[in-house]
């Protein structure tokens, strides 16, 4: 997409930013998640809460962060605290929205960031699951940010680090995970899924300039396709220079991939 | 009642709590005494090959790295170490060949920087042990069943994951809902080192901003070493009892060391060396170049003042203090 006026970076960012909605909460992490949240919350999202994991709440971010633990994500924050109060406020019900990335997902949403290959010998060794199994485990809406190829978009995932909806139907649930959480997006390069009743990926819209059969040949795993697919809005002029200007003037996570 | 589900991997650090409760009536003193000590000293004294040892804060935030370098110099080894956020600190314990065993919430990472190559690469050649895997919130509540005198607390994560599997937590069905629940076991590290903003000479220690795991960490050590920025005096921990995270009666020895976490962050006092961690990262990519950093950094210097004036003195660590000010722009190399 480089003939474009932007990447598809700043597309994913600008999707993933849209999604987030005001007065509610997102536990995020750093990276693509953090500038979708700082967006949000320039544009439609003022009141969006930001937590995140190490113990910062409602913080006012000035640039960047590098680690979900350093000093920016506590940077004129509501409270400083202990990453078991967060992960218990979570367990709670508090946070609406959580981001995930992911090496590996399959149709159910489930997510691999352990290992690629065999966990006893790695061929490629992950560092495993982090906050991500917390995240995934009690959000209510969990986003997932990650490239698509026929590696990563898999029949079954290496290792389920993270569960999403298991083996699909009740089984989430029948295995402890609270209600009325789970996996709801995912956003590749190529589009924008969500789940079915059943918990089973979904194609909800496409990028510009990406076709279905784009979408179905970069899958291991049968996508359902609905009748009607949106193409995904573009980020508007706006968005894009505040990505560039305000959020990552660096140019840490936006001018990193192409 | 019997378990639901039995994670594989064997249970590591964990004791009943009557056994515990002997380890502290012989070995934590209430006696108000002077425990300032040295990095050589702490690690030499407290530090034992084998040790299961954990480390405060987060990884790359607020870590002890000057006992970290102590150990790598002492040539300690078969350590077993809690990767629970173990970032730059695994990474180089890892990479030095002292730690052998690892229990892993979230390693050989750092997070956008990347993967490690140095700890990636032993892990994949089986050079170093996974032996168990948790989320970074199940590795705190091992620590917090610990510091709460608890065999195991319950939670409602890990369930239906393969983390859970390589595990050494059990589910149940709970008593009162009739839901699976995961329980996950205490864990009472050998050796803990957490790096502080301030402490007394007895070691009531302060933290300013997110405290992360070292809340429980400190009550679950059986040795806890605090490393300060700088030792104040009593009176200050008196004055404002309210800002101690952790009282003196937890803590065996207490190390001033000013700039102890570079080139990792410390809240409010300097920020990432972002340039000298790539050096690491770059360097680290394969064996010889791994050695080429301990030998200049580690084996080369005679202690931390020596290391400080190797990676750029004075003037760097004033630019990494206007750095954490946000009165001067971040330079990262790794991002291009």
């Amino acid at each position: 997409m480089n003939d474009r006026r932007y990447s598809t970076t700043e597309l994913m960012a600008s999707v993933a930013s849209r999604i987030l909605e005001d007065k509610k909460s997102v536990f995020v992490g750093t990276g693509l998640p953090m500038i979708a949240a700082l967006l949000a919350q320039r544009l439609h999202a003022p009141n969006l809460l930001i937590v995140f994991e190490s113990g910062g709440i409602g913080p006012q971010i000035p640039t960047l962060p590098i680690s979900v633990g350093d000093s920016r994500t506590f940077h004129r924050a509501v409270m400083a605290t202990t990453m078991d109060y967060v992960m218990s406020l979570g367990q709670m019900g508090y946070y609406d929205f959580g981001f995930l990335g992911a090496a590996q997902i399959d149709k159910y949403g489930n997510i691999n960031t352990t290992v690629i290959g065999d966990w006893e010998k790695p061929k490629v060794r992950l560092p495993g699951s982090g906050g991500g199994n917390d995240v995934g485990s009690f959000c209510r809406k969990t986003i997932i940010i990650m490239r698509q190829d026929k590696k990563r978009f898999v029949e079954e995932v290496d290792f389920v680090t993270t569960p999403g909806y298991l083996k699909g139907s009740e089984s989430r649930y029948k295995a402890g995970l609270p209600r009325g959480s789970g996996p709801y997006r995912v956003i590749t390069q190529l589009g924008v899924y969500g789940f079915n009743s059943n918990g089973e990926m979904t194609l909800v819209s496409t990028h510009p300039g990406v076709s279905i059969d784009d979408v179905i040949e970069n899958s291991e795993f049968e996508i359902s396709i609905p009748k009607k697919v949106e193409s995904t809005a573009e980020p508007t002029e706006e968005e894009l220079r505040l990505l560039r200007e305000e959020i990552d003037p660096a140019g840490i996570v936006i001018g990193k991939r192409k | 009642m019997d378990p639901m589900q039995e994670g594989e991997a064997p249970l590591l650090a964990w004791e009943d709590p009557d056994e515990h409760r002997e380890w502290i009536s012989k070995e934590k003193s209430k006696e108000l005494y002077d425990k300032t000590s040295t990095v050589r000293e702490v690690v030499k004294r407290y530090l034992r090959d084998g040790d299961y040892i954990a480390f405060g804060g987060f990884g790359h935030i607020r870590i002890p790295m000057a006992l970290i370098y102590e150990i790598i110099r002492q040539g300690k080894k078969d350590l077993v170490m809690a990767c629970k956020t173990a970032v730059h600190d695994s990474d180089l314990l890892i990479a030095s060949g002292c730690v052998k065993k690892v229990e892993v919430a979230y390693a050989f990472g750092h997070e956008l920087r990347g993967l490690s190559p140095a700890s990636r690469r032993k892990a994949e050649r089986g050079e170093v042990e996974v032996v168990s895997e948790w989320s970074n919130w199940a590795f705190q509540l091992r620590f917090k069943a610990a510091a709460m005198g608890l065999p195991w607390l319950p939670t409602r994560v890990m369930l239906g994951s393969d983390t859970l599997r390589k595990s050494s937590a059990k589910v149940i069905e709970d008593p009162y809902t009739g839901k699976p629940i995961c329980l996950i076991p205490a864990c009472y590290p050998d050796f803990v080192a957490i790096h502080v903003h301030r402490a007394d000479i007895y070691g009531n220690a302060q933290i300013d901003g997110i405290l992360v795991e070292d809340f429980e960490l400190a009550r679950a050590a059986k040795r806890l070493i605090i490393t300060t920025e700088k030792i104040v005096d009593h009176e200050e921990i008196r004055r404002e009892p309210w800002r101690t995270s952790i009282p003196y009666f937890l803590v065996d020895a207490v190390v001033e060391v000013p700039y102890c976490s570079h080139p990792c962050n410390m809240p409010y006092l300097y920020y990432f060396d972002e340039e000298h961690i790539s050096e690491w990262l770059r360097l680290s990519k394969t064996d010889d170049g791994v050695r080429e950093y301990l030998d200049k950094y580690v084996y080369g210097v005679e202690d931390f003042d020596e290391y400080l004036d190797l990676i750029g003195g004075q003037k760097k660590l004033n630019y990494l203090r206007k750095l954490e000010e946000l009165r001067a722009p971040l330079k990262a190399p790794w991002a291009r």
